[in-house]
């Protein structure tokens, strides 16, 4: 199904998967990076996901349907999933063309998904977003 | 060929002697130029004009204007002028010249060299036409000039005082670690809204906060628009990461919003500010208590 060197690096810390979002990734791409972390999931028996989509100037429909499909994915697969870094005016673009991503948890930044996981564990919640 | 009649030239004729006048024309205002430029600054201060400034000021300015205005006719390039008429207005707007007085300070002085165009020329009526013809159209365009660009600096300066009162107006306060407040006073007109929105979302990023309190207390109305942008900036800061808290609003505001049918399943809203700031310690964990005073006596 896969083809080609990853675009999206994902890393393992512990049972946590860290994918960085580097470049823009257009529809193809976006569907293989969706197919490799659903399977790392298993592989690696991931409790938590962190999208780290920082680098983005621009997140469309298509992409944020597909963190979307991600995170419900991920949840059938026993993993929380929390999408970190997005840009003020790409949240601004995102909601006015009504992509709120209800239902995700989002988090100001890497250090901040890392402490929401953390808190899940832990049997808190310890961020106030999230759906 | 001589014709006595000026009715009956054609316009390009009437350009053309213009042109061969010109010359002679700004040698004239050349030559009585400290004559000319005196009797335009009694006229200035006869008119009570520019009075904000010094008598020194008044005569650097007006020898500068007045070359300027001689240059413009000789060349008929308005590039300097206009260059020269920004400046100016750089300098004498914050000293609380007005329009009028620029205006006018240019009209008097395109009187003043007219005056001493018909003394020079009242000999010769058909020659004082032909020179009125070259001088009328310049002078106008110098004056047109001045004043456009006058208006525009002032323009400018309003501009920016007014992106500079936009900021002001919607402070982004950090109250404690990852806590934001934002107080908003007075109307919130669209234009507004998208101010606020743009300013919390780079607060957020900037201080890292997790919890915002939009205390509405101070906005007397809130329209549609302006709730449906709300619920806008609610959804973006929780895309950041941060949950908004909405405290504040009127009784007026609440029943307009639940008549205008506004869907706001998605904002935690909380009577006044005291409670806000109460709720957004327990979600960031804070526990605030009194320190119990004992008193001896």
């Amino acid at each position: 199904m896969s083809s080609g060197p990853a675009l999206v690096s994902i890393l393992r810390q512990g049972d946590i998967l860290v994918a960085s979002v580097h470049t823009a990734l257009d529809d193809a791409e976006m569907v293989r990076f969706q197919e490799d972390l659903v399977e790392q999931i298993g592989q690696y028996r991931a409790r938590g996901v962190i999208i780290d989509v920082a680098a983005l100037d621009v997140i469309d429909s298509f992409a944020a349907n597909t963190l979307r499909s991600i995170a419900d994915i991920a949840r059938l697969r026993g993993a929380h999933t929390v999408i970190v870094g997005i840009q003020p005016d790409v949240a601004f673009a995102m909601v006015s063309l009504g992509m709120g991503l209800a239902g995700v948890t989002t988090a100001l930044d890497l250090e901040e998904g890392l402490a929401h996981l953390a808190g899940i564990r832990a049997g808190t919640r310890s961020g106030p977003s999230g759906g | 060929m001589s014709d006595p009649n000026p009715d009956q030239r054609t316009a390009d004729e009437v350009s053309v002697e213009a042109q061969q006048l010109l010359p002679q024309l700004v040698a004239h205002l050349r030559e009585h130029r400290a004559t000319l430029r005196d009797a335009w600054v009694g006229r200035i201060r006869d008119a009570h004009l520019l009075e904000a400034m010094t008598p020194q000021e008044m005569a650097a300015e007006t020898t500068s204007v007045y070359d300027n205005y001689v240059e413009v006719l000789e060349t008929g390039s308005v590039e300097a002028l206009q260059h020269y008429a920004r400046d100016l207005s750089e300098r004498i707007i914050p000293r609380g010249v007005e329009t009028h007085e620029v205006v006018g300070i240019v009209l008097l002085l395109r009187d003043v060299l007219a005056r001493s165009l018909f003394e020079k020329y009242q000999g010769d009526v058909a020659l004082l036409n032909h020179v009125l013809d070259a001088y009328e159209p310049a002078a106008n365009r110098i004056a047109n000039t001045v004043a456009v660009s006058f208006v525009d600096e002032r323009e400018r300066v309003i501009r920016q005082q007014q992106d500079a009162i936009r900021e002001l107006s919607t402070p982004v306060l950090p109250v404690r670690e990852r806590l934001l407040i934002l107080p908003i006073i007075g109307v919130l007109d669209s234009e507004r809204a998208k101010q606020l929105t743009v300013q919390l979302l780079g607060g957020i990023r900037t201080h890292r906060a997790k919890v915002v309190v939009i205390d509405i207390t101070g906005a007397p109305d809130v329209d549609q628009t302006v709730a449906n942008h709300l619920v806008q900036t609610v959804d973006a800061s929780r895309l950041m990461g941060a949950s908004v808290i909405i405290t504040g609003l009127s009784p007026t505001i609440a029943q307009t919003l639940v008549t205008i049918g506004v869907d706001l399943s998605k904002m935690n809203t909380i009577g006044d500010l005291q409670g806000g700031l109460e709720e957004a310690e327990r979600l960031l964990g804070y526990h605030v208590s009194r320190k119990e005073v004992t008193d001896g006596s």
